[in-house]
C-alpha cells in the first residue's frame, strides 16, 4: 500500500498492541449487548447530529485546510449529506430494525417464517481521501444503525479531517463501541490482520484488492466502493434553454465535486462531432461564470489533495499528443496544487488519460460520428460507478437502460443520485460491489437472520424413512403444493 | 473431465453469448427454466441411479432432498420471474421534483458455480436456478468426488439447456483453480472453509463479488418434554436431521445435540428406541442412510471414534463397514470438548449429546463457538426462544424442526461468520446473480440554481433548508425573510 501525503500533523499512528486492545474493547462491548438497544443506536445518531451542529466551523475549516473546499460545497457535499442521512435513519431504524414475517406455503403448517435484522459485530470502515466527512460518517451512521460496534480508519491523505474525526468523535459517541484510528499504510495493515466480521472499503482498486485479500483470512464480507471513468453522453438537445442546463450541470459535475475528484464525477464527456465545438464554447463560458474569469484566480473551486495527485494529473498532460488536443486551460501551479479547469478535445484513447480514472480538472471530449456510438463505447470498457446521458430521445435512453451496466444511471443531471436515501449507491464489476445509502447502509452491516417456527400439531410423517412408495407419493404432491392431491391420497382415492 | 487447453474457447463462447444480449431476454431465462424442468422429469429415474451410486441414497430421499426441492423452486422461478425482473419504483422527496427514480434489476454477466458433493443436484442446480433466472451465463462446477451425478450433470445439461450459454466443466483442483484465475462477474461456492478461503482469495485479484455457503458445527438444544405425542414428533425430527440427511453429511444437520443431564436418559433412550424403527436393523441394505461419500471420508471418520477417549463415550452403534464405506447411526455420550468430534464440523453419522447443568447454559456454549448455519431448539419455552434469538448468532434458528427451513423460499438460506455470506433460495437467488442499477430521471426544465458557484451565504441557506425539506424555510430564505443563522 503507498504510503502517500505530505507527512503534515504527524499521524497519531498506534502500536501494533494497543490496535488489539482496542479491538478487545469494541468486542466486549459489543458482547454485553449494548449496541443492540433501539435506545442506544438512537442515542448515538442524535449525538452525531449534535456533533455536526456543533462543530459546522470546524468541519469547514478541516476540509479548507485538506482540499480547499469553499464551505457551500463543503455543506452541499459533505456536511449537509451527512446530516440528512442521520436524520432519515432516526426516523426509519425502528422499522428497520423489526422482524419482517415471510408467508410459508400450506404445506408447513402450522409454522411461522420471519427475517430478523441483527448486528454483524465488529466492523471496520476505511474512507477516501475526497470527501473526507461524509465518505466516513455515512458509512458509520449505517453501522451503527445496524448496531454494531465500529473502527473508521479515515484517509491520512486529508490529515486535518483525519484529526478532526479522531478529536471530536470521541467527544460525542460512545467511546467503548466506536473508535476513530488514525494512520497511513502500516496501521491499515495492522488493522486487516485483525478479525472483522464486516469491512466497509471506498478507495482505489489497487488498495481494495489488499483489503479483500487480507478479508480471506477470517471470512469477513466486504463492500468495496471504487470509481471508473464515468462517462457522460451529451446528446443534441433541441432547446438552447435545455443545452445551457445541461451545460451547467456538466460543468457542476465536473468541477463542483472535489474539482474533478470525485468517484461519481464526470469523467470525459461523448459527443457527436458537430456538436463538439458548441458545446466547448458553452462548457467555457459556463467555466467563466461558475469559477471566474480570470483562470490564475480562479475561486469557489477545490485544489489537488496533494502532491503525489497533482504530478499524476500533470503527467497525463505531459503526453505531446494529449498536451495538443487542450483545447481550453492548462494552467498549473504546483506551489498552490492548482490546476486550471482543463478541456481537450480527442486526446488519443490509448493514453493514460483515456485509460485510467482521471480524478482531476481534465475534461476530454470524445467526438463519434453518431451518439448511438457512444453505447458501444462505454461497453469496452470497464463498467463505471455512475453514467450520466443528457438526452430527450426516449428510445436512446432505453437502449442505454438495457444495453449497458454501472452502478447507476442518471439521465439529464449529474450526481444527484448520491443524495437519494432511497436508491442504493455501490458499484458493479470494476467499479465495486455492495451498496449503501439509506436503509441499504443499514442492510449492508447487518445479517438477516432466518428464523423458523414449528410446533407439533401437524406432522408430515411422509419425509422420514423407512420408506416406502406412498410417501414418496405424499413428497412429490408436497412440492407441487398439490394439496387437493394429497388430500385425495390421504383418503386413499388417489393411485 | 475438461483439458485444461480447452477452456479458454467454452468461456469466450459464454461471454459472446452474454454480449449478445440473448440471456437477458424473459423469453430465453423462461425456456432455460422449462428446460430445467423437463430435465428433472425425464431424467429422473438417472437422477436416482447417481445418487445411489455415489452416495448410497434411497430415491424417496434423493427426491425429498434434490429433485422434489429443486422442481419446486423452478416452479417458483418460473411464475415469479416477471415480477422479479421488473424496476422497482423509489420514493423521492419532493425537493427532487420533477424527478423519477427506480431501481432496475439487471445480469451481472458470467457466473461460476462451484458444488459441493453431498446434495451434487441439489447444490448445482439450485443457484443455477438463480443465475439463469437472472439473465446470466453460467458455467457449473459440480464435485468431482460425486462422480456419477457429476457425468450425468455433463451429460445432460447441454442437451435441455442453451449450451452456449449454460455450461457444465467437470475436474477437481486442477481445474477448479484454473477456472478461479478467470475473471467472472460473480462466483457462489459451496463447499468446506479451507477451499472457500481458496475461492475468496482468487476472487480478490479480480475484485469479484463472491457468495460462500459453508456450514459449521449446527447445534440442537434440547429442551424437556411432556407429553409422548410430542417426543415421538420431535425424535423423529432430530434423526431426521442428523441421519436422514445424508447420514448426516450436510451443512444443516444437526452436528451435536445439547440437553439438560437429567433429562439425557431419557432422550438417549428415546433415540435409540426410534433409530431403530426408523433405519431399521439394516440401514445399509434398506437404504434408510445414507453411505459415506469416499475413503477418505470414511478413514476421517473412523479416526474420530478410534480415539479411546471418544470410542468409551459410544452409546449406541459404532459399527463401521469398510468395504462398503458405512458406518451405523452412532449415538455418544458427551465425549471430551477437546476432541475433534467436538472441535471439528463432523459431517458424517455420528450424534455427540453434551449434557449441561441447566439447558440455558446452551447459549454461551453456542457463544464460545463459531457462528453456525442453523440453530436448532426444540422447546416450547417462550422465554429460552426470545434468548437464543437475541443471544446467539448463526444464518438461521429453527424451532421444533430440523433441516426443513432449506425447502421455504421465503427466507434466506445463507451463513454469518464462519458459516459463510451471501444467501440464495427464491428471490433471494435472483437477487444474488443480479446488480440492482438505480436509475435517475431529472428534467432539464427547472434548475436549482443555488447548486452551483459562485458562492454565497444566499445559497447555503437555500442548500440548507433543502436539504432539510424545510419547504417553508426554503420559501422564507427565498423572499428574503430567513437569513443563514
Amino acid at each position: 500500500m503507498k504510503m502517500t501525503g505530505s507527512g503534515v500533523n504527524g499521524m497519531i499512528g498506534m502500536e501494533g498492541g494497543r490496535v488489539e486492545e482496542s479491538i478487545g474493547e469494541l468486542r466486549r462491548t459489543f458482547r454485553s449487548g449494548k449496541t443492540r438497544s433501539a435506545a442506544w443506536r438512537k442515542a448515538q445518531l442524535k449525538a452525531l447530529l449534535q456533533l455536526l451542529r456543533d462543530n459546522e466551523n470546524k468541519i469547514f475549516e478541516a476540509l479548507k485546510q485538506d482540499l480547499g473546499k469553499h464551505p457551500v460545497e463543503s455543506y452541499r457535499d459533505e456536511l449537509g449529506v451527512v446530516e440528512k442521512s442521520v436524520k432519515y435513519s432516526l426516523s426509519h431504524v425502528d422499522e428497520w430494525m423489526a422482524p419482517k414475517k415471510s408467508s410459508l406455503p400450506l404445506i408447513f403448517f402450522p409454522a411461522k417464517g420471519q427475517v430478523l435484522p441483527e448486528p454483524l459485530g465488529l466492523v471496520l470502515i476505511f474512507s477516501s481521501w475526497n470527501f473526507p466527512i461524509s465518505m466516513s460518517l455515512d458509512p458509520v451512521i449505517g453501522a451503527i444503525s445496524a448496531g454494531n460496534s465500529v473502527v473508521l480508519k479515515p484517509s491520512e491523505q486529508a490529515p486535518a479531517c483525519s484529526s478532526f474525526l479522531a478529536n471530536t468523535i470521541p467527544l460525542y459517541l460512545d467511546s467503548k463501541a466506536f473508535k476513530v484510528i488514525e494512520g497511513g499504510a502500516e496501521i491499515s495493515q495492522q488493522l486487516l490482520q485483525q478479525k472483522w466480521d464486516k469491512i466497509f472499503f471506498t478507495g482505489s482498486p489497487s488498495v481494495a484488492r489488499i483489503v479483500m485479500s487480507a478479508a480471506v483470512k477470517h471470512l469477513t464480507p466486504v463492500t468495496i466502493e471504487l470509481g471508473g471513468k464515468c462517462p457522460t453522453i451529451f446528446d443534441y438537445l433541441s432547446s438552447p434553454s435545455d443545452t445551457e442546463v445541461a451545460v451547467k450541470r456538466v460543468v457542476g459535475g465536473k468541477w463542483g465535486p472535489c474539482n474533478g475528484q470525485a468517484c461519481i464525477g464526470v469523467d470525459y464527456v461523448l459527443v457527436e462531432e458537430k456538436f463538439a465545438s458548441h458545446l466547448i464554447e458553452m462548457l467555457k463560458k459556463t467555466i467563466k461564470k461558475f469559477y471566474g474569469e480570470n483562470p490564475k484566480q480562479l475561486k469557489d473551486i477545490s485544489r489537488i489533495v496533494n502532491k503525489h495527485h497533482f504530478q499524476r494529473l500533470r503527467n497525463l498532460l505531459k503526453d505531446p499528443l494529449v498536451a495538443a488536443s487542450i483545447v481550453h486551460g492548462g494552467l498549473i501551479d504546483e506551489e498552490k496544487l492548482f490546476i486550471e479547469p482543463t478541456i481537450l478535445l480527442d486526446p488519443p484513447l490509448d493514453a493514460e488519460i483515456m485509460t485510467e480514472e482521471i480524478f482531476g480538472p481534465l475534461l476530454p471530449i470524445i467526438t463519434l460520428k453518431n451518439i448511438e456510438e457512444s453505447i458501444e463505447f462505454i461497453n469496452s470498457r470497464p463498467k463505471p460507478l455512475a453514467l450520466y446521458a443528457f438526452t430527450n430521445d426516449e428510445a436512446f435512453k432505453r437502449r442505454i437502460l438495457s444495453e449497458t451496466s454501472s452502478g447507476s444511471v442518471t439521465f439529464n443531471d449529474i450526481m444527484i443520485q448520491f443524495i437519494c436515501d432511497t436508491l442504493p449507491f455501490g458499484g458493479v464489476g470494476q467499479s465495486g460491489f455492495g451498496r449503501y445509502h439509506g436503509k441499504y447502509s443499514f442492510d449492508t452491516f447487518s445479517h438477516e437472520k432466518a428464523v423458523l417456527r414449528r410446533s407439533f400439531f401437524l406432522e408430515l410423517e411422509p419425509r422420514f424413512p423407512p420408506w416406502n412408495d406412498f410417501k414418496l407419493k405424499f413428497i412429490r404432491l408436497a412440492y407441487s403444493f398439490d394439496y387437493l392431491g394429497l388430500i385425495l391420497l390421504l383418503l386413499g382415492l388417489k393411485r | 473431465m475438461a483439458e485444461i487447453e480447452n477452456l479458454e474457447p467454452d468461456l469466450e463462447e459464454l461471454r459472446e453469448s452474454y454480449r449478445s444480449g440473448k440471456t437477458k431476454e424473459a423469453s430465453w431465462r423462461k425456456s432455460q427454466l422449462k428446460g430445467l424442468l423437463t430435465l428433472l422429469k425425464e431424467q429422473e429415474k438417472d437422477i436416482f441411479k447417481a445418487l445411489e451410486q455415489d452416495l448410497g441414497k434411497h430415491y424417496a430421499e434423493s427426491y425429498r432432498d434434490e429433485v422434489g426441492t429443486l422442481t419446486k423452486s423452478v416452479n417458483l422461478a418460473l411464475s415469479s420471474l416477471k415480477d422479479w425482473m421488473s424496476s422497482r419504483k423509489a420514493k423521492l422527496p419532493i425537493a427532487a421534483f420533477p424527478s423519477t427514480a427506480e431501481v432496475f434489476p439487471e445480469p451481472l454477466g458470467l457466473v461460476l458455480i462451484i458444488s459441493s458433493w453431498n446434495f451434487p443436484f441439489g447444490l448445482s442446480l439450485e443457484p443455477v436456478i438463480g443465475a439463469i433466472a437472472a439473465g446470466n451465463s453460467v458455467v457449473l462446477k459440480p464435485s468431482e468426488l460425486a462422480p456419477a451425478s457429476s457425468s450425468l450433470l455433463a451429460k445432460t445439461i447441454p442437451t435441455y439447456l442453451d449450451k452456449k450459454a449454460v455450461k457444465v466443466i467437470e475436474g477437481g483442483a486442477a481445474v477448479g483453480e484454473h477456472l478461479l484465475r478467470c475473471k467472472w462477474d460473480k462466483i457462489f461456492f459451496t463447499g468446506n472453509v479451507r477451499v472457500g478461503r481458496i475461492v475468496m482469495t482468487a476472487a480478490a485479484n479480480h475484485l469479484t463479488p463472491v457468495t460462500l455457503e459453508l456450514g459449521g458445527k449446527c447445534p440442537a438444544i434440547f429442551d424437556s418434554f411432556s407429553s409422548s405425542w410430542d417426543k415421538e414428533m420431535v425424535i423423529k425430527r432430530v434423526l431426521g436431521g442428523k441421519f436422514g440427511a445424508c447420514a448426516g453429511q450436510a451443512c444443516i444437520a444437526i452436528d451435536y445435540i445439547l440437553v439438560q443431564e437429567g433429562f439425557a436418559p431419557t432422550l438417549l433412550e428415546l433415540l435409540r428406541n426410534m433409530t431403530k424403527k426408523m433405519f431399521g436393523e439394516n440401514p445399509r441394505e434398506t437404504k434408510s442412510m445414507a453411505r459415506i461419500i469416499n475413503k477418505q471420508h470414511f478413514l476421517r471418520l473412523k479416526n474420530i471414534l478410534d480415539d479411546p477417549s471418544v470410542q468409551s463415550c459410544i452409546v449406541h452403534g459404532g459399527g463401521v463397514d469398510e468395504d462398503n464405506l458405512f458406518i451405523e447411526p452412532t449415538i455418544l455420550m458427551n465425549p471430551p470438548l477437546k476432541a475433534s468430534i467436538m472441535t471439528d464440523e463432523i459431517f458424517g453419522p455420528l450424534l455427540p449429546i453434551i449434557t449441561l447443568k441447566k439447558i440455558e447454559d446452551s447459549i454461551e456454549f453456542i457463544n464460545s463457538r463459531p457462528k453456525a448455519l442453523a440453530i436448532y431448539v426444540f422447546t416450547k419455552n417462550e422465554t429460552l426462544k426470545r434468548r437464543i434469538i437475541s443471544e446467539t448468532s448463526s444464518g438461521s434458528v429453527t424451532f421444533n424442526d430440523a433441516i426443513i427451513q432449506y425447502a421455504a423460499d421465503t427466507i434466506p438460506f445463507g451463513g454469518v461468520g464462519e458459516s459463510g455470506f451471501g444467501r440464495y433460495h427464491g428471490k433471494f437467488s435472483f437477487d444474488t446473480f443480479t446488480h440492482e442499477k438505480a436509475i435517475l430521471r431529472r428534467s432539464l426544465l427547472t434548475e436549482f440554481w443555488f447548486r452551483f458557484p459562485p458562492w454565497n451565504d444566499f445559497k447555503l441557506a437555500l442548500t440548507k433548508s433543502a436539504y432539510s425539506f424545510d419547504y417553508f424555510g426554503f420559501l422564507l430564505v427565498l423572499m428574503g425573510l430567513k437569513k443563514n443563522s
